[in-house]
């Protein structure tokens, strides 16, 4: 099979599993206890006010073909109109995919050639002082929660020394870059120790390959061996932890966003569940699953053309 | 040891002379002085925050809503209607029509605000195939038969006699638009101030209104910023980035209060804490275990801990010093042994009763943990349940026989209204005594202050003696700012004055 159609079998084979996602939110929203008009009236539940409501926002047809009506304009791009707002869901989508591909564009510009830096240094130096030290801080970093290294780096850097802003609260991200300093060290701790780890095993165990011992008697300069042999090999399987990674950031990553005060997808998840807004949920669950579907295809691509390997082309 | 001590010490005195110093000039003692971008933080509600002020919900929408529009009358500190745009009422004899003057005042637009435009409102608000929330409480006006006299003058015919009249014209979401105004896209109100940009979610910029009819606001600009989490509220305050954030935790003012960061304002009386008994099914319906429930609270305990001390204990009735409010009845204790015997005597000892509470309130669960727990030992036991935040309030006027409740200020006469009256739309404690509803239909249809006065405590009386709310306390409503703005009020939460920015100024 060749590339492209191996490609195009994953995109149709995506298209399925985006169906099916959008299906089961679906599914699984109904199952949630009270829906919009409830949540809309709140702490003042009359009755005859959540039926008007119910009226009003059409909640009184029946699901299935509330649900179906809303398929029928997916292949338009017409995600259909917010329950509560009566705004178009595309305003809710685009509003919030800005300040999220903002945060996870800039982590990753920055996470990808530090932890491959990071790795590679501590394979090259394997067992050295600097290769226990990264490995020290990269365990004792990666095992503390985001909400938790958020908070203390507000605390100290935010409100004590006041270096730099709080929060991201009523900023434009480009006009105030400075507030996206503090997401950024949060969102980057993790996946730095993650992936500079598989970067660094990769490293290591290709070192120790027989090609590269091949390499090395056929007289091949040792830059050339390690950067251009061993380092290709090394970052196959980091790829797909970066895609992971990608994937998660392109989910918006709930805590963060409500810490710092980033408008992004995760914050518009939280509030439309909490409303009930099965449009806006529905058209979430639509970005969330073409996300993960191209992220992940594109990650195998780029894996594929590092190491190729007999299975994905066979 | 003793260095170092004395080494404090010093460093104390030190602190102390430097407050004193940098302190007064910028404090708010300071005298009012115009100019200047107030930035205000409040949580949001993204998908569901919307411009339009009939449609408001959220505190940040009432806010907004009350610095771009007004209403006819709103609420003053002691709750009861005070006249806005009406300048004032007069009821003809038998209280079912109501002609009101209107003030001079003017739309952002320039356009006068006319009796067309109060008739138009109420008419969109009252409009059947919607569902806005001042509905029920206009819903006494006979629309047809209301009209505008001449420009500044309206008379409302009412379907029934209601000396309370004013009290709905200050409904919450009652704000008089533009006649035919529908897209709220940019909206044109008469408030203090007009509109300048919304960004959903975000933001909302709006400027000083300098022809206002109460006079020009001091502030230049104000903004509402959206901040949902309260720690990230009070960050942005600690760090500079707004100057008044709504809605604090009594943790967070405690920490803060002594600090030089953030001045506190609190405003007592806002939000009553309470758990509610279902009168019409078992074992609630028992009166004795009703008063057991209320002997078994400790009153001053739940403050302490469920507040932080940062309210007052409560009476078992709503709306403590508001207008009408009975505060000669006498302040129920905590009598375990009483307790103890009318538990014995309703057969109910070694009963497992269910608490349902949830987080759709701060401080609920916390509350029934600790009410749970003084429970013990009186031979009834509460086993506390907690539901899901988003669809509480639905699920407890129905299920249930005993849930944790809260409510916000509003006139006594509208919480009966709303609650206490057969056929009421959120009656969660099934409190239904035609007798009872009598008195109200009394005290709402006489235009005799003195028979109205006993009504309303003659209805105070048996609610304390035998009514399905446990009203343990009264929260305070916090709100941080920076030691530089003046002018906020601590009136109660949904009053007037409670996050009204147009008499703030920055020091």
């Amino acid at each position: 099979m060749s590339l492209a159609s191996y490609t195009a079998r994953r995109i149709a084979l995506g298209l399925v599993q985006v169906l099916a996602v959008v299906t089961l939110v679906f599914l699984l929203v109904q199952a949630l206890p009270g829906d919009a008009a409830v949540a809309l009236a709140g702490d003042n539940p009359d009755p005859a006010r959540i039926a008007q409501i119910r009226a009003a926002m059409g909640l009184d047809r029946p699901a299935p073909e509330r649900f179906v009506e809303w398929l029928v304009g997916l292949p338009r791009l017409d995600f259909g109109v917010s329950l509560v707002s009566g705004r178009p869901v595309a305003d809710f989508l685009s509003g919030g995919i800005g300040p999220t591909l903002v945060l996870a564009a800039l982590t990753l510009v920055l996470l990808v050639p530090i932890s491959v830096l990071v790795g590679v240094l501590a394979a090259l130096r394997e067992g050295s002082l600097l290769d226990r030290a990264l490995t020290s801080i990269s365990v004792a970093l990666h095992s503390i929660p985001e909400f938790a290294l958020a908070v203390v780096l507000i605390a100290v850097f935010g409100v004590q020394l006041a270096w730099l802003p709080p929060t991201a609260v009523g900023a434009d991200l480009f006009a105030q870059p400075a507030v996206l300093v503090l997401p950024l060290v949060v969102l980057l701790a993790r996946p730095i120790c993650s992936i500079s780890r598989l970067v660094r095993a990769g490293m290591v165990d290709a070192l120790a390959s027989d090609y590269v011992r091949h390499a090395r008697r056929l007289g091949i300069g040792e830059t050339r061996v390690r950067f251009a042999h061993a380092l290709p090999n090394a970052l196959a399987p980091a790829v797909q932890q970066v895609a992971r990674t990608t994937d998660w950031l392109l989910g918006g990553v709930i805590v963060v966003e409500a810490v710092f005060v980033i408008p992004g997808l995760g914050t518009v998840l939280v509030d439309a569940v909490a409303a009930r807004d099965l449009p806006v949920i529905q058209g979430l669950a639509v970005v969330f699953a073409v996300t993960t579907v191209a992220v992940n295809l594109l990650a195998d691509l780029v894996a594929f053309r590092l190491a190729p390997r007999a299975e994905v082309v066979a | 040891m003793s260095l170092n001590r004395r080494g404090f010490l010093g460093l104390t005195g030190l602190t102390v002379v430097t407050l004193a110093g940098c302190g007064t000039p910028t404090g708010p003692a300071a005298a009012p002085r115009t100019g200047g971008r107030l930035r205000a933080a409040f949580a949001g509600g993204g998908a569901k925050e919307v411009l339009d002020p009939h449609l408001a919900n959220l505190f940040v929408e009432a806010a907004r809503s009350k610095a771009m529009f007004d209403k006819l009358a709103d609420l003053g500190n002691d709750v009861s209607p005070q006249p806005r745009l009406a300048e004032k009422w007069e009821p003809n004899a038998d209280l079912t029509r109501w002609r009101i003057t209107l003030r001079q005042a003017k739309f952002h637009d320039g356009r006068p605000v006319r009796a067309q435009d109060v008739l138009a409102s109420y008419a969109r608000i009252l409009d059947p195939n919607r569902a806005f929330r001042a509905k029920s409480s206009l819903a006494l006006i006979d629309l047809p038969n209301s009209r505008a006299v001449d420009d500044r003058t309206v008379e409302f015919a009412l379907k029934r006699p209601f000396s309370e009249f004013p009290n709905a014209l200050a409904a919450f979401g009652a704000y008089i638009v533009p006649e035919g105004a529908e897209d709220f896209a940019k909206p044109v109100g008469s408030g203090a101030f007009s509109f300048v940009s919304f960004e959903p979610g975000r933001s909302v910029l709006l400027k000083r209104n300098p022809d206002y009819w109460e006079g020009a606001p001091l502030l230049d600009e104000l903004e509402f910023v959206i901040a949902n989490e309260e720690s990230a509220r009070t960050n942005a305050l600690l760090g500079g980035q707004v100057e008044y954030a709504h809605d604090l935790t009594p943790t967070t003012a405690r920490s803060h209060a002594s600090g030089d960061r953030m001045a506190i304002h609190r405003s007592p009386n806002s939000a009553v804490q309470a758990f509610a008994m279902k009168l019409d099914r078992p074992p609630f319906d028992n009166r004795d275990l009703r008063e057991a429930l209320f002997l078994l609270a400790d009153r001053p305990q739940l403050v302490e801990s469920v507040l932080a001390g940062s309210g007052q204990v409560g009476n078992d009735l709503f709306g403590k010093d508001y207008q009408h409010y009975a505060g000669d009845i006498p302040q129920r204790q905590r009598d375990l042994d009483k307790a103890k015997f009318l538990i014995r005597k309703a057969g109910a000892e070694g009963l497992v009763v269910k608490l349902d509470t949830s987080t759709a309130a701060a401080g609920m669960v916390e509350a029934a943990t600790v009410f749970a727990d003084q429970a013990k030992g009186s031979g009834l036991t509460i086993e506390v349940v907690q539901g899901n935040k988003d669809s509480y309030w639905a699920d407890t006027l129905k299920n249930g026989s005993l849930s944790s409740f809260r409510s916000g200020a509003m006139p006594i006469e509208t919480h009966i209204a709303q609650r206490l009256l057969k056929g009421a739309g959120t009656n969660v404690t099934k409190w239904n005594r035609p007798e009872f509803d009598a008195l109200y239909e009394k005290a709402v249809s006489t235009s005799d202050q003195g028979a109205r006065e006993a009504a309303y405590r003659e209805m105070q009386q048996v609610l304390h003696a035998e009514g399905g709310y446990l009203m343990w306390g009264f929260a305070d409503w916090i709100v941080g700012a920076k030691p530089n703005v003046g002018g906020i009020s601590t009136a109660p939460a949904n009053t007037l004055d409670w996050a009204r920015f147009d008499k703030v100024w920055l020091g």
